[in-house]
């Protein structure tokens, strides 16, 4: 049936994207904001940098590109699964 | 050869090249008009958006903000580059899909109704327009400073330009140069990072530099460690420590993120590749790209406040190397000798009783005019004197624009002469090429949503697009004018807002859209209006109607309500969506629709 089809890859979709929001939020919100200053004094320097800071500056940003490459892959592979691609 | 031959001839080659790209693709279709014909490659189109999304503002300021604000500065860099994110994974797909190539238009055919397709009209024209305004004034700005000529003319000459390709040329012509101007752009800010982390970190990658030692004097102490030393030192709060309170951070964050992920100028770009995949692909090079410049401005802004107060500070001004003088003279420097003793002193905030370091009355540096006695133009070390008078109230003698960081850091580390000829050719790219960019979603939501949409619907193909090509002449005009004869301030403080706009309209009522299959117009049109009217209130109220800062919702700055009219916007959409019917049948079908990727090989706007 197509619509059942429709809405699993829609649940399997948003969990994707689920899964990536949170570590998104993690990287930039909780590591460069929220919890800086306890990260700052209490998880290990990145080179000479307090953590917080670094994620804040360098590291946020680098998780973000990562994060773009791992979504490519995964809704890549999940369209090929139901046979959405279109890359034949 | 001379500065000014050399910056004359990187900038006339770029040019050169970017309009022999513009005449070769120039768009011969309303398709290849307003989407390159939709078969650019990731790749390409990564770099082409990349260098649309960075202005001139970017290009320009954010390392200066860096150097400034330290931490403080890390909202931009997360916010500009984690609205990507958002972007790429909750809308482009999406609307990819759902194959029209303007937000308008999606928003108009979503929501069943001319009235959302206006409302959404109005908020893309308003928000290109006030950024491309921004544009044209850097454009005008960096062009009199190189050619001596006045600014007006420097905005004539950049408009011109910028119709040439982005009116003539259409999405194809603009894809391309955009290309080439991301190479210029990404050469010309990385290369004099590099030179100064060689100099002053012994490593040639200023991203490790910035973790790592400097070497530039003995003992070596991690550069980091340098920098919070001289901060507390000078007054100032520790580098990397910052000073905004967590919640505003929290939500200026957000709202450029949000914001970010509203802005209609690049989710048009996703339209110029061939499918869906082929849109994720290109959104992580876009990204990549971006992160180069974005992972370099943190690294630029540390070093040049390292190398501004070492080169500056307790150093007498008759020694003060010639670039000092070179500011000070086109008014981005100054200093005011308060105790006489011929020295620049630069002192933070924290070396006066008050907490202010502010070297003058007045929030810019005026002069006296060029027919006043010498006296009063010149002073006793041979300073260039201000009209504006000393504030005392504190030891700080020298002051700054923030936008000179990057350009002046060349000058500090003694870099050749075509580096900084080069940074000067990429930063008019950066500026051109966002304003390219613009124009062409102003010209479209003129041409396609407006007339062919809402006032004409009988028009054909070919009239559209010189409906185009006149509204984005009729735009530039505009813009041009308010390049010209900026309304004060407040363009550079609309450029800001916009992202709390687009936050507070566009990406809420996008996002709903996308995803919920009941939303009806009238939740969707009552969240739009609340979100945006609250925003613009929120920022009138504290810009232009003097509330002060102890008034501040949960001491958010104006900067970051775009967050909570975004909240808002959420809110009433839903109270409203519960007591309205719910919207046919055939939209909830196309909502479905929208969610399955393939079959949207035609991105037309038909």
């Amino acid at each position: 049936m197509k619509s059942t089809d429709h809405r699993s890859y829609l649940k399997s979709c948003l969990r994707i994207v689920y899964c990536l929001l949170a570590v998104w939020f993690t990287a930039s919100f909780g590591c460069g904001i929220l919890f800086r200053d306890w990260l700052d004094a209490n998880a290990p320097q990145i080179g000479n940098a307090p953590f917080g800071f670094w994620m804040a500056q360098q590291g946020s940003i680098i998780c973000f590109v990562i994060l773009l490459v791992v979504y490519a892959f995964l809704m890549n592979r999940l369209d090929e699964k139901y046979g959405y691609s279109e890359n034949k | 050869m001379t500065q000014d031959t050399l910056n004359f001839i990187f900038i006339g080659l770029s040019f050169a090249i970017y309009i022999a790209i513009a005449v070769r693709s120039r768009a011969s279709s309303t398709k290849e008009y307003y989407t390159a014909g939709g078969g650019v490659s990731p790749f390409a189109n990564g770099m082409a958006t990349a260098a649309d999304w960075m202005s001139a503002a970017t290009f320009i300021s954010m390392a200066g903000t860096v150097a400034i604000s330290g931490y403080d500065a890390s909202r931009f860099l997360m916010g500009w580059t984690g609205g990507f994110v958002l972007l790429t994974i909750l809308m482009v797909p999406f609307l990819r899909k759902f194959g029209k190539s303007t937000v308008p238009d999606f928003i108009g055919d979503r929501y069943y109704s001319k009235l959302a397709r206006g409302v959404a009209v109005l908020c893309a024209i308003f928000i290109c327009m006030t950024y491309i305004m921004g544009q044209m004034r850097g454009v005008g700005v960096v062009f009199s400073q190189l050619f001596n000529i006045s600014i007006p003319s420097g905005v004539l000459i950049g408009s011109s330009i910028v119709f040439v390709y982005a009116g003539l040329g259409g999405m194809k012509g603009i894809t391309y140069t955009q290309v080439a101007q991301y190479c210029v752009m990404a050469l010309s800010y990385t290369i004099p990072a590099i030179f100064i982390a060689i100099a002053l970190t012994n490593n040639f990658i200023p991203q490790l530099g910035l973790i790592g030692n400097f070497t530039a004097e003995e003992p070596q102490i991690p550069f980091l460690q340098k920098l919070n030393n001289i901060n507390t030192e000078l007054g100032f709060s520790e580098f990397t420590a910052g000073k905004m309170n967590t919640i505003n951070m929290f939500c200026i964050t957000a709202a450029l993120m949000c914001g970010t992920a509203g802005l209609p100028h690049v989710i048009v770009r996703f339209f110029t590749v061939k499918n869906v995949a082929a849109v994720r692909k290109s959104a992580c090079w876009t990204l990549l790209f971006i992160s180069v410049i974005y992972l370099t401005a943190p690294t630029i802004g540390a070093f040049a406040r390292v190398n501004l107060v070492e080169t500056l500070h307790n150093n007498s001004y008759q020694d003060a190397p010639y670039w000092f003088k070179d500011f000070e003279e086109t008014g981005q420097m100054a200093w005011i000798d308060k105790n006489n003793d011929g020295k620049i002193q630069y002192y933070g905030p924290g070396k006066s009783d008050i907490g202010k370091n502010t070297v003058f009355q007045g929030k810019s540096p005026s002069y006296p005019s060029y027919d006043a006695p010498q006296a009063q133009r010149i002073g006793p070390e041979g300073q260039r004197l201000l009209a504006n008078k000393a504030d005392l109230s504190n030891p700080n003698e020298l002051w700054f624009g923030n936008d000179i960081m990057v350009m002046a850091n060349p000058h500090m580390a003694a870099l050749p002469k075509w580096v900084i000829a080069f940074l000067m050719a990429g930063c008019i790219a950066a500026a051109l090429s966002t304003a390219a960019g613009l124009l062409l979603v102003l010209s479209t939501s003129i041409s396609h949503d407006l007339m062919k949409k809402i006032v004409k619907p009988d028009l054909s193909d070919k009239e559209e697009v010189n409906y185009a090509r006149v509204a984005s002449f009729v735009a530039l005009a505009v813009a041009a004018y308010f390049g010209i004869n900026p309304p004060s301030a407040f363009i550079a403080k609309t450029v800001a807002f916009a992202f709390g706009l687009a936050a507070s309209s566009f990406f809420p009522t996008l996002l709903i859209g996308i995803f919920s299959r009941r939303m009806n117009k009238e939740g969707a049109i009552s969240g739009m209006l609340c979100g945006i009217v609250f925003t613009i209130s929120y920022i009138i109220y504290f810009q232009f109607l003097g509330g002060t800062k102890e008034q501040y919702l949960f001491g958010i700055t104006p900067e970051g309500i775009g967050f909570v009219g975004m909240l808002i916007n959420f809110a009433v959409a839903f109270t409203v969506r519960a007591f309205t019917p719910a919207p046919p049948k055939e939209i909830q079908a196309m909502v479905e629709e929208i969610h399955i990727p393939n079959g949207a090989s035609e991105a037309s706007h038909h």
